[in-house]
This record gives structure tokens, C-alpha cells and sequence, in this order.
């Protein structure tokens, strides 16, 4: 049952499926939204519809980009040699900024994780098969969130990458267990990157 | 240690509430229904992050609130702290710790040592397996804190991994193939973290196992010997198998553990996928109760039943006293209701064990139903107002 007619409703519906929005929330800013002057909202869908229009994924590593590939695959002065290989493109934002890591980035685009139905195919795991493919990479940081899933998904990568020889490490001390990457401070991110171990299967 | 002071905003059927209290013996007296659960109940929260009352937290907030409070100061030899937990419906608790946000609210775990007396510790003896593993688990936790981790790490995996199962399954019957390649990983992991996990509870109940011997001889005037054996599905696997299971020593071993849970995982696959469902590890153990040679479950008399889970809790009391390293003092005793349970003699045996505990916190509906060797401060509970009457 809705409780508001046609397009205030919709536009409801729409703020309620934004992630951390819930029903209360998605009314307060539809609400918000209806009385801000025209020119305002205007700014907000063009914002919007720009940011769906320009921004694409990078092709080759999955990370976001406003051209066909981002800012740092393009960067010749990056160790082509060294990889990280990390959840989601706000990782790689959180990397960026301990200024630690000199190589690339390969973005899965989640985690293993059965219960919400996402298995490795669901996961860019064979766009990075193919990046691996010609030797340049020898090396392999895994970055996944120091979770039951991003262990798992860690594990999985771990035991397809060292049979083609890549010495394979996993980020991990220092990162509160059982935590989200991105809210690991600048300082406990360096330092994990430092302290990065090599995992055993 | 002891509480010195509670607050309750939206708590249950509390609004705002304040109390102080006082280390000894504090009585909550009131009529059915007025409240007086509701305040030990926090206390006991606050400890443990589960109710003995209920498994869900929906129910501890105060309907129509959004989230619920407990704040305790916890004084101790060594220092006073202020604990304070947040419940969120549906979210993760929140944890502070002398007003500073704590990163995860499970640090808070181990901060407020806790034992419960409640009617519902019946269920301990007569009721269904996952009653006791929550027994063993929740004391494995205030005796060592980062085994909260384990045991949330090691439920997570078991979810995962039958849901795994259970999309193979569902694709097996629609004549598909099942996609297991992930199913290796959750496997070495569930292995991992239910070896970690079985270890510690066997290591525990050796400990816990004297204790409960000694108090079932006090409650039951040594009509009988107690005996108490934890029971791994692991094992059992093993001897399906037929392969040599080991014994008791055998399952305080992680490395051992792990080894078998691996080998009865690959065993058990086919009949895993076929039901979708994780066979095997400690989220399907037992804790095996006997009495004079026989299981307590289904031949103990209710009396005897009764003594065994009085005596499981004056053990825990007592393990929890013995293991004191961070010389906290004694966990605070929470009796809720159980005198009225009683028949004389237990009561006054238990009356008796816990009269001298540095903080003995009892409910009752009447004043009756307290035993006199338990005279105290009182506290009087009417439509969940609390008011300190002696
Ligand atoms: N989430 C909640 N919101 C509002 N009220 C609640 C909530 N949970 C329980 N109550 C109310 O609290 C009361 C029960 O309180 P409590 O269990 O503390 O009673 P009690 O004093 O221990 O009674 P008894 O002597 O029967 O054990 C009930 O009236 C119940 O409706
Ligand atoms: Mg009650
Ligand atoms: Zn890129």
C-alpha cells in the first residue's frame, strides 16, 4: 500500500532502494526535495544522469574511470609488476590515499558470498585470469575485506594463482578483523600493506 | 566485581530508568509482569549480548522504540568502568566503554562477568542440544573474550556454506550441475575456525567438570555422581566411517580437529549436498549429562534435573571465581525467579552456595519467596518503576 500519490511516491520507492535509506529516511528527503528551489534539483539530476553518462568502469581493471581506462592503468610510472587486488573501486580510493602502493589494482566487484548468491563467475575473477596471462605481474597483494567472505574469497584466489608461479601475499595485519576496508584508517592501511604475509595453502 | 549503577532508556518495558545498587544481596520484589525481570535481564545483556530469555533482541526494545540503552558502572578491585551497549533493531550493537565508542561492540564482551538462574535453565537438562552449546559458549566467551570472534567467524561460515550446499542441492534436483568449486574453501575455513572452537569448549569443560561434580554433590545431598562429556559430531563422524575417533584428549588438539573435520567434510560431501545442510563440526555437538551412569535427559526426575542445572551454574560461578588473572572479583549472580522452582531443601542449598557472592542480584514476585539467609537490600518493581525501599 502506497500512502502517497503517483510520482512522490516513485520518488520514495527510488531514495528507498539507495544503500543505508530506509523508509523514513527516503520520505524525509523526498519531502526535502520537493520544497528546494527548481534550480537545485535541477543540479541533482543532471548530477546524476552525468555520472551514469561519463563515468564507466575501466576495462581493464574494473575500477571507475571517465575514459576507457582509469588514471592509473594509464600511469606508465606504475610497477606493471605488482598487482592489488581488492573488493570494490572505494578500495582502491582507501589505497591511494596511504601513498604505499606503487602498482595496479584489479577490482572483483564484491566478494564470494553464498548466501547473497555470488559465486566466483559473478566476480571479475576471470578478467583477472587473463590479465595474469602473460607474466608481467609477479606479484599478487590480496586486499579483500578482512571478513568471513573476503577470507574466502582470498583462500579461493590463492589457490588459482600460485600454480601459475605468482608469489601471492594477503593484506592483513594491523586490519580489525572481521572489518570493512574502507574504514581502516590511513596509518593501519600502510602498515598492512608493509606487513603483508604470504599465505600458506 | 559489582554494579553500581543502571540506566535504561527504552529498555524493555522501561522508558528511562536509574538505579543503584549496592555490592551483597539485592532483592526485586513486585507482582507478575510489573518489570522486575526486565531489570536483570539488561544486566545480563550487558554481559553476554544475548537474553536468557530470548534468542531475538527485537523483543528487548521498548515497543515502538527505535533502539534501546543499557548503561552499567561496573566497579571492580582494580577499577570502575562504565559499559554501555546500544541495540539497534536489526543492526549491530553499538559498544562504548567509559564514553569512548569501542570499534566493535564485542570488545565489550568479558568486561561484565555474569551468571543467570532462571526457570528457563531446565531446558539445560531436558531441552534440546543448542541450549547447551549456548551454555558452553557464552561462559567460553567471559572466561576468554577473543573466542567471540571464533565463534561469530565460525557461524558465519556455516550460513555460507549451507547456502552453498543448498543452491547445489536445488540445482542437483532441477538435473543441473552444482557449481562446488568454492565449496573446497568453505570447507578448510569451517574446518579452521570449528577446530578453534571445539578445542576451546573441550578445553573449558575439563576445567568446568570438577566444579559441577563438586556442586551437584552439595545441591543434591550426594545422592548421585554428575558426569558431563562433550559430545563432537566429529568424532561420531569418524567412528561412521570407521576410522578411530580418539577420545576426549584427542579433541583439545585444534590441529587434530581440524584434520579430521576436513577428512569427514569430504566423506560426508555426497550426503551434504543431498540434504544442504553442514553435517558436521561444533555447531552440531552436544554436551552429554549423566546422572549415576545414566543420561539425565529423559530419566533424571524433575528434581534431579533441577539440581544438575543449578549445579551447571554454581560451576560456571565458580570457574569464573577461580579464573579471576584480571582480579575483577567474582561475577555478579543473577537469580531471576528460581526460588519459586525450588522445593525447601534446594533452596536453602542454594541459598546457602550463594549467600557470601559479592553481588547476588534476586527476583521473586513476593517477598516470601526469598529465603531468609538471603536478607538484603530491597528493591521494590511496580509498572516498571524501581524504587529502593531498604
Ligand atoms: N519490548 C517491550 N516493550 C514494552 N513492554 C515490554 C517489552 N518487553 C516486555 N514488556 C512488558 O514487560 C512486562 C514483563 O516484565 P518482566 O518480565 O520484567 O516481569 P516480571 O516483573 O519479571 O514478572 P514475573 O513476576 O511474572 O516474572 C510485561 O508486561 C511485558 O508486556
Ligand atoms: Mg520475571
Ligand atoms: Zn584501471
Amino acid at each position: 500500500m502506497s500512502a502517497y500519490d503517483g510520482v512522490v511516491q516513485e520518488l520514495i520507492d527510488e531514495l528507498g532502494q539507495l544503500p543505508g535509506v530506509g523508509p523514513k529516511s527516503a520520505q524525509r528527503i523526498a519531502f526535502h526535495i520537493l520544497s528546494a528551489d527548481t534550480e537545485r534539483v535541477h543540479r541533482l539530476a543532471t548530477a546524476l544522469t552525468e555520472v551514469k553518462a561519463r563515468v564507466r568502469f575501466c576495462e581493464i581493471c574494473g575500477n571507475v574511470s571517465e575514459e576507457d581506462q582509469c588514471r592509473i592503468c594509464r600511469d606508465p610510472r606504475r610497477d606493471g609488476g605488482l598487482l592489488c587486488v581488492v573488493e570494490e573501486a572505494k578500495d582502491v580510493v582507501a589505497i591511494e590515499r596511504t601513498r604505499e602502493f606503487r602498482g595496479r589494482y584489479h577490482v572483483l566487484g564484491g566478494a564470494i558470498n553464498p548466501i547473497d548468491g555470488v559465486g566466483p563467475d559473478d566476480l571479475r575473477i576471470r578478467e583477472l585470469m587473463t590479465r595474469l596471462a602473460d607474466g608481467e605481474v609477479t606479484e599478487v597483494i590480496i586486499a579483500t575485506d578482512p571478513n568471513v567472505e573476503g577470507e574466502a574469497t582470498a583462500t579461493y584466489l590463492t589457490r588459482m594463482l600460485r600454480p601459475m608461479g605468482i608469489v601471492v601475499s594477503r593484506l592483513a595485519s594491523g586490519l580489525p578483523v572481521g572489518g570493512d576496508l574502507e574504514y581502516a584508517d590511513e596509518i593501519t592501511l600502510g602498515r598492512a600493506f608493509e606487513g603483508r604475509r604470504s599465505i600458506d595453502v | 566485581m559489582y554494579v553500581s549503577d543502571l540506566a535504561l532508556t527504552d529498555f524493555r518495558s522501561y522508558g528511562e530508568a536509574l538505579l543503584s545498587l549496592d555490592p551483597g544481596i539485592t532483592a526485586f520484589v513486585g507482582p507478575n509482569g510489573q518489570g522486575k525481570t526486565n531489570l536483570v535481564e539488561s544486566i545480563g545483556y550487558l554481559s553476554t549480548f544475548s537474553s536468557h530469555r530470548v534468542a531475538s533482541d527485537a523483543a528487548l526494545v521498548r515497543y515502538g522504540a527505535s533502539r534501546a540503552i543499557i548503561q552499567a558502572k561496573v566497579v571492580s578491585d582494580e577499577r570502575t568502568s562504565v559499559l554501555e551497549l546500544e541495540l539497534v533493531s536489526g543492526k549491530a550493537n553499538r559498544a562504548r566503554l567509559n564514553r569512548s565508542p569501542l570499534p566493535r561492540a564485542r570488545e565489550l564482551l568479558g568486561m561484565l562477568r555474569t551468571v543467570v538462574f532462571a526457570p528457563e535453565d531446565l531446558s539445560l537438562v531436558k531441552g534440546d542440544p543448542d541450549g547447551r552449546r549456548r551454555f558452553v559458549d557464552e561462559l567460553l566467551v567471559l572466561l576468554s573474550p577473543k573466542l567471540a570472534g571464533v565463534r561469530s567467524d565460525y557461524e558465519r561460515v556455516v550460513r555460507q556454506r549451507n547456502a552453498l550446499l543448498k543452491s547445489a542441492a536445488g540445482a542437483r534436483r532441477g538435473g543441473g550441475n552444482a557449481d562446488l568449486r568454492t565449496l573446497d574453501v568453505w570447507d578448510e575455513k569451517a574446518a579452521a575456525a570449528g577446530a578453534q572452537l571445539t578445542a576451546a569448549r573441550v578445553r573449558m569443560l575439563r576445567d568446568l567438570r570438577p566444579h559441577v561434580q563438586n556442586a551437584y554433590e552439595r545441591v543434591s545431598s550426594g545422592q548421585s555422581q554428575a558426569e558431563i562429556a562433550y559430545r563432537a559430531s566429529v568424532q561420531q563422524a569418524m567412528s561412521d566411517q570407521g576410522s578411530e575417533p580418539g577420545g576426549e584428549d584427542a579433541l583439545t588438539n585444534a590441529d587434530l580437529v581440524e584434520a579430521q573435520l576436513l577428512e569427514a567434510m569430504s566423506r560426508l560431501r555426497p550426503k551434504e549436498i543431498e540434504r544442504g545442510v553442514s553435517l558436521v563440526g561444533p555447531h552440531r555437538d552436544d554436551l552429554e549429562l549423566r546422572l549415576g551412569g545414566l543420561p539425565a535427559k529423559g530419566y533424571a526426575s524433575h528434581g534431579e534435573s533441577w539440581s544438575l542445572a543449578l549445579a551447571l551454574r554454581l560451576a560456571s560461578y565458580e570457574l569464573l571465581k577461580a579464573d579471576d588473572w584480571r582480579s575483577d572479583g567474582e561475577p555478579v549472580l543473577i537469580l531471576d525467579d528460581v526460588f519459586a522452582e525450588l522445593d525447601s531443601r534446594r533452596r536453602n542449598r542454594l541459598a546457602e552456595l550463594v549467600a557470601k557472592a559479592e553481588q547476588v542480584l534476586i527476583t521473586a514476585a513476593v517477598a516470601e519467596d526469598v529465603p531468609e539467609q538471603l536478607e538484603g537490600a530491597r528493591v521494590d518493581v511496580m509498572g516498571s518503576v524501581a524504587t529502593r525501599v531498604r
